[in-house]
């Protein structure tokens, strides 16, 4: 369990870098926003989401509009659903108290990253909570701190540092990769997010490709792995049949 | 204290916005393990992390332009050639920073 932490937590480096570029720069506008350091501890420490965090900063002004924060929050965050449905085979053998205790460190970053381990080497919850919580505690120290000091920030664009969850996802989308069968559900999920992106506001684009990518492999079962099962059942359905009828 | 602390309303706002967040978390998990394990639901299932992933990445990555194309030749030429996310993702950054800084792109 140790030694997965661990290992969760060092395969999360290269992602929390850029995590903590933004965590200063949310941190900063926060405070420009009197956001005051408790409250953004609040938010990092129970919603720990970044996206969501910066709509409600954006949002965060008296008389406090919370039936739309609470709104908009769970737009953003819908994808977490499917998110949390593509963990299962992670948290397999695991009951409901761990379940419980670990999906909340569940980000984007640390999920992803865990994703590809499981593919590769298989892998257990415990890798995904060591990435989460390695991916919080540089949140959260960035956001405060840019929340107590303000002017302190780096630029993410200026370094580049908004291309290195693309980069990184990017690699890992490699050993999600199952071979040319999944060409057709991957293809789509990309069209469908680019155009959502294109077209609709916030994050549907994540929820539309995903949800229009994966309904496609669910419609045209032409992974290898899936028509084998088929046939083989097929010839033993046959076989059976001939063994009656032989009978 | 609680109230210079926080604004009327901050403290159920959070407390709100971060029980619908970890319900979702928690709520997809769970309701992956009450579906079906075979058939069309196992597949979409199967497919879900591929799916998203790719939605997640090919916007941003259209988005960060030309520069952002190169800088994906460099990541995936790193990734191949040493299978390690530190590199590939300093390959990555470094390509396009100075693609953005040098040639304004």
């Amino acid at each position: 369990m140790k030694e997965s932490l661990r290992r969760g937590a060092l395969a999360n480096l290269p992602l929390v870098v850029s995590a903590m570029a933004y965590g200063s720069v949310l941190g900063v506008l926060s405070g420009q926003q009197g956001v005051t350091w408790a409250e953004m501890l609040a938010m990092n420490i129970f919603l720990f989401a970044g996206s969501a965090q910066f709509v409600m900063v954006d949002m965060w002004s008296a008389p406090l509009p919370v039936a739309e924060i609470v709104t908009a929050v769970l737009i953003i965050n819908l994808r977490y659903l499917l998110i949390g449905a593509s963990l299962q085979p992670v948290f397999k053998g695991y009951g409901l108290g761990a379940k419980a205790a670990m999906m909340h460190m569940v980000a984007d970053e640390n999920w992803a990253v865990t994703m590809a381990e499981h593919r590769t080497r298989g892998t257990d919850p415990y890798f995904l909570l060591g990435g989460g919580l390695l991916m919080g505690t540089g949140w959260c120290g960035c956001t405060i701190v840019g929340n107590i000091l303000g002017g302190f920030v780096v630029d993410p664009e200026k370094y580049a540092l908004d291309f290195a969850f693309v980069a990184v996802f990017a690699a890992l989308s490699l050993s999600l990769w199952r071979g040319r069968a999944d060409l057709l559900a991957w293809g789509v999920a990309a069209l469908l997010a680019v155009l959502g992106n294109w077209l609709l506001p916030g994050k549907w684009y994540i929820i539309i490709g995903g949800l229009g990518g994966a309904t496609c492999a669910a419609l045209y079962p032409a992974f290898p792995k899936t028509r084998q099962a088929v046939s083989a059942k097929l010839a033993e359905s046959v076989e059976s049949a001939e063994t009656v009828s032989n009978d | 204290m609680i109230e210079s602390l926080f604004i009327p309303g901050g403290i159920l706002a959070i407390f709100l916005a971060s029980a619908v967040t970890y319900s979702l978390r928690l709520g997809g998990l769970l309701l992956a393990g009450i579906l079906p394990d075979r058939g069309p639901v196992r597949r979409f299932l199967d497919a879900l992390p591929g799916t998203i992933l790719i939605s997640l990445v090919v916007p941003a990555g259209l988005q960060s332009g030309l520069a952002g194309m190169i800088g994906l030749g460099a990541c995936l030429l790193a990734y191949i050639s040493t299978k390690n996310l530190m590199v590939t993702m300093a390959a990555g950054v470094l390509m396009v920073c100075l693609l953005r800084q040098v040639f304004g792109m």
